[in-house]
This record gives structure tokens, sequence and C-alpha cells, in this order.
């Protein structure tokens, strides 16, 4: 428990400094017009603790451009960008670990070629080409799926998928890459040694201590879920977080920008707090590590 | 991989294995031909022909005006024609080449990619060697600030310093190189802090050198190699960053090409016209991928790109 407090209290002091940074660089970008259009006179720190004691309250200050509380813009899309990535998270495990587990057991054959072939494209695809390419091909010359809008559940699946894609890619190559390391421990040979079956090793023995490095990738690159989102909702014309940004960037509306960024980076570090949570749960190693501290 | 493995094909390609016959009786720089077979053999046909993309590239970016058939900014009355013999990749929604486009876009992509991963390094060695030499507290102070940094996706980062710097190339430069320098930062006063432990650190001390000297002389070529495979592994990653940023329409100055802007104007035109969004999309990809390649490479050639606690060094990333 102590353990707990201690990692949040570890991870929190970030925002406070953060909101420092976008204070001071919004201000000095266009402090003229701003001043003009709020009345905003006030000496910069007086401001910034204006801001951070209305941060406590959770008020993220006032759209420039919609003239409506920041917080509750961002509160009212956060759930689409949310579903978004869960998608695509999910369907890059939903890929990526099979695949990677294909890749690993027959390592150096074709099926192994195969896979880590595919992979390294879907490394380097910029997922808003592929998302452009999909839509191409599915949305407006095969009519599966709607191109644009949320209408349906139906409108989800080309973002997600183009979305999910490179994740899986980065995800097949680091389980291969782990379970291959696993596969060739003593404690493993002792396992094949007693006899059991290959299921039973690969689910019981390898698979459990090979997907660690994927869960802490997983929460490093949510943050880069979430980035792509960003061009991903500007090319299906899905509202978002994500939209909302570019939205609010090219209006040069900071209270937005800021609001919006902040709710990046606690998304991101209360990911990643799960994210460590459940490495926790899988392996007995990192419990001793923490609880040692 | 593992280690074994990495420093076998490492030794076996670039070092004596003596396994090519043509060793010992051309030398490998005059004869830029058995190189390239004794690299086909030893690398296999994927990170060969990824190479020669990578050279590709970096030729069009240099000889863009001779390689080019035409003016990539020329406007002219054949607007949207399909792919044909005279117009190889077609023409786009103003008659321009979208060939010569996309030869001329890799000036850009090539530009920005390699002057935001070395402004990035300077910064982030920079950083990293202050935090990691420094005393404790600067350390900590530093490294505070580095994880504020690293809380936040790279993406969005750089969509932050553009906004701020305004739209030009220097400021997706500096946008780029100012979300790498965490990553650098990171590395490098995990680095350094180790190497300072080290005993050749202290006989230094000893005997008299100055803090800069031990940090430019003692401390840097140690981490060198390891920034390397990291700055290779890098070029990668700001190619993408730097065309989804043209492409969200972040510090993009038309009608220069630039793979981004491009495939910006082609998403408008998807309908009627595939290739405006299809081909600097394969140009982005396959630099991309030839960029990877070569930072595996550089990996596998610098030691194996291996921490000093032994461990995988590895820069993955969607942006």
């Amino acid at each position: 428990m102590s353990l707990l407090v201690f990692f949040i209290l570890h991870l929190i002091p970030g925002d406070p400094a953060q909101a420092i940074l976008f204070q001071v660089g919004a201000t000095a970008e266009d402090v003229a017009s701003m001043r003009e259009r709020l009345g905003l006179g006030d000496p910069l720190w007086e401001q910034y603790f204006r801001y951070l004691g209305g941060l406590f309250q959770g008020d993220l200050g006032t759209s420039f451009l919609y003239k409506q509380p920041v917080s509750e813009k961002v509160i009212g899309l956060l759930p689409h960008t949310l579903l978004l990535g869960g998608g695509a998270l999910g369907l890059a495990l939903l890929i990526g670990i099979p695949a990677g587990i294909t890749a690993a057991l027959f390592r150096d054959r074709f099926l192994d070629k195969l896979v880590t072939g595919i992979a390294v494209t879907g490394v380097a695809f910029p997922a808003f080409w592929l998302g452009l390419l999909l839509t191409k091909y599915f949305a407006l010359e095969l009519g599966w799926f709607p191109s644009l809008g949320t209408g349906s559940l139906k409108a989800l699946v080309l973002p997600i998928v183009s979305l999910g894609w490179p994740l899986s890619a980065i995800l097949t190559r680091l389980l291969r890459e782990s379970l291959t390391e696993v596969r060739r421990s003593p404690y493993l040979i002792s396992a094949r040694s007693r006899g059991y079956s290959g299921i039973r090793i690969l689910f019981r023995h390898s698979l459990r201590s090979a997907i660690g490095p994927v869960v802490s990738m997983i929460g490093l690159q949510f943050g880069g879920v979430i980035a792509g989102a960003v061009a991903i909702e500007v090319i299906f014309g899905r509202p978002g977080v994500g939209s909302y940004l570019v939205e609010s960037m090219t209006a040069k509306d900071i209270p937005a920008v800021q609001g919006i960024i902040l709710t990046i980076g606690v998304v991101y570090l209360v990911t990643n707090l799960l994210v460590d949570l459940g490495r926790a749960g899988l392996e007995p190693r990192v419990r001793d590590e923490w609880s040692s501290r | 991989m593992n280690r074994d493995e990495a420093e076998g094909r490492v030794n076996g390609s670039f070092g004596s294995g003596g396994r090519g016959s043509s060793r010992g009786l051309v030398p490998l720089v005059l004869s830029p031909f058995a190189w390239m077979a004794r690299f086909f053999q030893h690398q296999g046909l994927m990170r060969s022909l990824m190479m020669l993309v990578l050279v590709a590239v970096v030729i069009c970016a240099v000889f863009a005006e001779l390689i080019a058939p035409f003016s990539p900014t020329e406007i002219g009355y054949d607007i949207l024609r399909s792919p044909n013999r005279k117009y190889l990749l077609g023409t786009d929604q103003l008659g321009r080449d979208v060939m010569s486009r996309v030869i001329f876009g890799a000036r850009p992509a090539l530009l920005t990619a390699g002057a935001s991963v070395l402004a990035g390094v300077l910064l982030g060695v920079t950083v990293g060697l202050v935090a990691g030499y420094g005393g404790r507290w600067v350390g900590a102070v530093v490294m505070r600030a580095v994880d504020v940094m690293l809380a936040l996706p790279g993406l969005v980062m750089a969509m932050v310093v553009v906004v701020i710097l305004g739209n030009g190339a220097l400021s997706i430069v500096l946008a780029i190189a100012l979300a790498q320098v965490p990553v650098f930062a990171r590395m490098v006063y995990g680095e350094t802090l180790s190497v300072k432990r080290r005993a050749f650190i202290d006989a230094a001390r000893v005997v008299g050198c100055s803090n800069p000297r031990i940090i430019g002389v003692h401390i840097l070529p140690n981490i060198a190699s390891q920034a390397a495979v990291l700055a290779t592994a890098a070029l990668g990653w700001s190619i993408l960053v730097a065309a989804t940023l043209n492409f969200l329409g972040f510090g993009f100055s038309p009608p220069d090409a630039s793979w981004g802007v491009d495939l910006q104007f082609g998403r408008q035109w998807i309908y009627q016209a595939w290739w405006l969004s299809v081909m600097p999309g394969v140009a982005i990809a396959l630099t991309i991928m030839a960029s990877n390649l070569l930072g595996d490479l550089v990996a596998d050639y610098a030691g194996g790109g291996y921490r000093s606690d032994g461990r995988r060094l590895r820069v993955d990333g969607v942006i």
C-alpha cells in the first residue's frame, strides 16, 4: 500500500511543472492579443497560480474558441479517444501475441520470416497513411465501412485497424525476442526434460515470463497510441481529444491546448501506473523489487 | 537475437571471418561490388534491398534536379492524369508531376530528419552528461524535468513546439529535436552514471584532469557508440513525425514538395486520384523501413546495441 502511494507521489510532480511550461510558452507567444481579448494583464505567476488553483478544483479554464469550460469539452471527448485507443490496443494484442508466439516457435523458419517481414512493414507505415489506404479500398471502393463519422460501431473498424496495426507489429517483434530468450533458459529445458507437453510449457512456463516486456511496452506505447489517434481522428473526421487538439492548436486556443495536454499527460501516467501494477501481478520478481525499495 | 548471435554476425560480415574469397586480394574500400556482394551474403535479401532503397533516396535527395523528369512546382494543363508513360506516377490537381515531387520530397525529408536527430543528440547528450556528471541534486532536478517531458507523446510535444515557434522548416527541425531530447538525455544519464563509477575515472581525477577533460576524453567516448545506435534508430522516427506534422498542417510551406503535405492534398482527391496519396506514402514507408534497418545494422555493428547492464537497447515506436 505504501508502495502505491510512493509511486503516485513519484509521478505526479510532473503535472504542475508541465502547466508552467506551457503557460510560459503560450503567453510569450501572443501575449498582446490575449491581453486585448481577455484582459489578462496580471503578472504571469499570478495567472499561473490562479490556473493551478482552478486545476485542483477540476477547472481547466475557458476555451477561447468555444467560450465553454475546457474541462467539459475534454471530458466529453475523452471517451471517444479512449474507445479508439483501447480498441486499437485490443486489436494489437489480438494480432501481436499470436503472431509473436508463432514467430518465436518457428524462429528462422519460413513462418517466422513471413511474420517478421510483415511486422517490419507495420512499423514503417505511418498510421495516417494506412488509414488513407484503408479508407480508399474498404470505404470508398468496397463500401464495407463508412469512411467518416461516428455513427455506428462499423465506423470504428477502420480507425481501430489503422491505429492498432503498427502497435501490433511492435508487440510481435518484442514478444518474439523475449519468448526466444525465455525458451533458451535452463528452467525451460528442465521443464521439457520432465516431459511436459509443448502447450503446457508454452502457456504455463514460457509465456508468463515472456509477456513482461510486452506489458511494459504497452504502457510506453500508449502515449504513442494517443498521439497516433490525433492523426487518425483527423482523417476519419471523428470527434475526440486528438482532433480537438489540432483544432485548438490551429486556432491558438491556449487554454484548450493546455487542458488537452494536461489530460493526455494524466492519462499516460495513469496507464503506466496500471501497467506497472499489472506487471507486478504477473511477475513475482517485480513485486520483490518494489518491496525492497 | 542474443548477444552471441549479434556478435557472430558482426564478426562474420565485417571482421576477420575470412569466408569471402576476395578478402586479401582487393581492399574492400576499392571494390564496392565485392563489398556489396559480401553485404548481400551476410545480411540477406531484405537488408540489402533496404540499403539500396536508402542509397536511392539519398541520391534522389542530392541530385533531385538531375533525376526528376519535370519541375516539382511547375503547374501544367494535364491535371490528375493517372500514371502513364509520360508521367510515370501521374500528375496532381495542379498538373504537377507526382514523380518529380516525390523525388524532390526526399530532400526536405532527409534534411529534416538528419538535422533534427543531430540537434536532438547534441542537446540530449549535453543534458544527460550534465545530469549524470553533475552532483546528485542536479541530476535529480534535470531528470525530473526529463520525466515530465517523457510523459507527453513525442508527436504531441513536437506539435506544441511548432505552434509556439510558428511554421517553417526550422521550427519543425527544432520541434522534433526537442521531442527527442528526453530519450537521449535519459540514455546518456544512465550510461554516464555507470561510467562515472569506474576506476579509470577516479584515476583520471587523481592525475589532475579537469572536469571538462574527464567528460570529453574519458566519458564521452564510452557512451558514443550507444548514442550513435540510438541516433540512427531515431532517424526513422523523425521522418515519421515530420511527415505526420506536415500532414496535419503544421509547419508546411507549399508549393515546395514535401511527402507529408502532398499526402494531405492527395487525401482530398483520394476518390478520383489514388496515386496522389499512395505515392508519397510509399516513399515515406520505404524510407522509414530503410532507416530502421540501418539502425539495426548500426546496432549490430556497434557492439549489438546493448546497454551496459546487458539488456538490449531498443527504440521501437509508433510516433
